[in-house]
């Protein structure tokens, strides 16, 4: 019962992206459409299920002095791993996603967990938090990507559904409709939880106070 | 010199990094509150961004390619970029203590800005030589400082507005930030 509430707390409540409005850089430039949500998403949540492991496993050895390089490194790892997955395998997400898969290492999902949770917890919880953090931020990016892609062009997932109801809006797909999609999902996420996310982002981010003294 | 020119032009405003790119929107949305810090931000990040490119280039040429390493290019620019920040900010408390104090509290924010990183694998991306390297990283973090400071100016005046209860804080700012960005496409047709 317990651990099952490590998996549902990153679905809502904690929702990575739309309630603490972490990752917020590939939120917005890759989900153009629900397809390339889903690769990201799916990405993201391999990038942070590896390293969660991996740091989870190594708590006690990292010496608390280091531990922000040493969680970047490890994080660096897996995204190179993916990266080399996605090159051989699915070519065509790798072209569509570009340099955004590289930067899944400063995406502050992926670090703000390993320093609030996978450093602190046993390896079981820590792979349960990873799989319900990057569902919660998988289901954002969908929620994102499928808004755009059929406001923007009518389609989702490539197939047409609004043939003749309305003339797509192009801006929708463009940068503008990005900023535009996420400020309308986050206001309407806000409405659901009638009460105000945290104002500052970067202090919804525990990365760069944390980092701040970890470097000090 | 005309395509320093244009590739100046193109990073700052025709593919903008925090309105085209979404690159940095994190500082973006948390630094653009006051004009003062967002000067200060910029600055920190136009510095960091130059020199990044720089030692990214150098490095990516003639440890990673002639090695045959190219594969570990993410492990290394990001340990460079936090490696490089860390030595700025040293260098600056020693050398100029009132440049410190100016840019001081904005460094160690940067070695998660997406901006930084993000110059230094579309410099790679593009084939850009070690001068435009250089070029392209400073003009992308004026491009950042650009669209910081003028949010920063729209955002004072949204202080005294009235906001329906449920947009206000980010949904707001995210969708001022929308109206800016077709504001900046305005520039697509500048070299065409």
């Amino acid at each position: 019962m317990n651990s099952f509430k490590e998996f549902t707390k990153g679905l809502l409540k904690e929702n990575p992206t739309l309630m603490l409005v972490l990752g917020t850089c590939p939120t917005l430039a890759t989900a153009t459409s629900a397809s390339n949500a889903l690769g990201m998403g799916a990405a993201a949540t391999f990038v942070l299920l590896g390293s969660n492991i991996v740091i989870s496993l190594l708590r006690k050895i990292i010496p608390d002095k280091v531990r922000i390089p040493a969680f970047i490194t490890i994080i660096a790892g897996f995204v190179t791993i993916v990266q080399l997955l996605l090159k051989a395998y699915l070519p065509t997400l790798d072209r569509a996603l570009g340099i955004y898969i590289p930067l899944i290492v400063v995406n502050c999902i992926i670090i703000a967990r390993a320093e609030m949770f996978a450093s602190k917890n046993k390896l079981w919880p820590s792979i349960l938090d990873a799989l319900g953090m990057g569902a919660g931020f998988t289901i954002a990016l969908l929620a994102m990507g499928s808004l755009r892609e059929l406001l923007g062009n009518g389609t989702l997932f490539g197939h047409v559904i609004t043939a003749n109801l309305f003339n797509p809006a192009v801006i929708m797909i463009l940068p503008p409709g990005g900023f535009l999609a996420f400020g309308f999902i986050i206001g309407i996420a806000n409405k659901l939880k009638k009460t105000k996310t945290e104002k500052n982002p970067c202090s919804a981010c525990p990365l760069q106070c944390e980092k701040k003294e970890a470097i000090s | 010199m005309k395509e320093i020119l244009i590739l100046v032009l193109s990073a700052v405003l025709v593919e903008n990094f925090v309105l085209v790119k979404f690159l940095g929107i994190c500082p973006f949305l948390g630094v653009s509150k006051k004009l003062k810090d967002a000067l200060g931000m910029g600055a920190a990040v136009i510095f960091v961004m130059g020199l990044s490119s720089a030692l990214a280039w150098l490095l990516n040429k003639y440890v990673l390619v002639s090695l045959g390493l190219e594969y570990l290019q993410t492990m290394v620019f990001i340990l460079v970029i936090a490696v490089l920040v860390q030595f700025v900010e040293i260098v600056l408390k020693k050398l100029s203590p009132a440049l410190y104090k100016a840019l001081g509290i904005y460094l160690p924010l940067i070695s998660t800005n997406c901006a930084v990183m993000g110059a230094v694998l579309l410099n790679l991306e593009k084939n850009h030589n070690f001068v435009e390297s250089i070029v392209y990283g400073s003009s992308g973090g004026i491009g950042f400082t650009l669209a910081l400071v003028l949010y920063a100016g729209v955002r004072e005046k949204m202080e005294n507005t009235d906001i329906p209860e449920m947009f206000k804080g980010f949904p707001i700012t995210l969708i001022g930030a929308a109206l800016i960005s077709v504001a900046f496409f305005g520039f697509k047709g500048l070299f065409s």
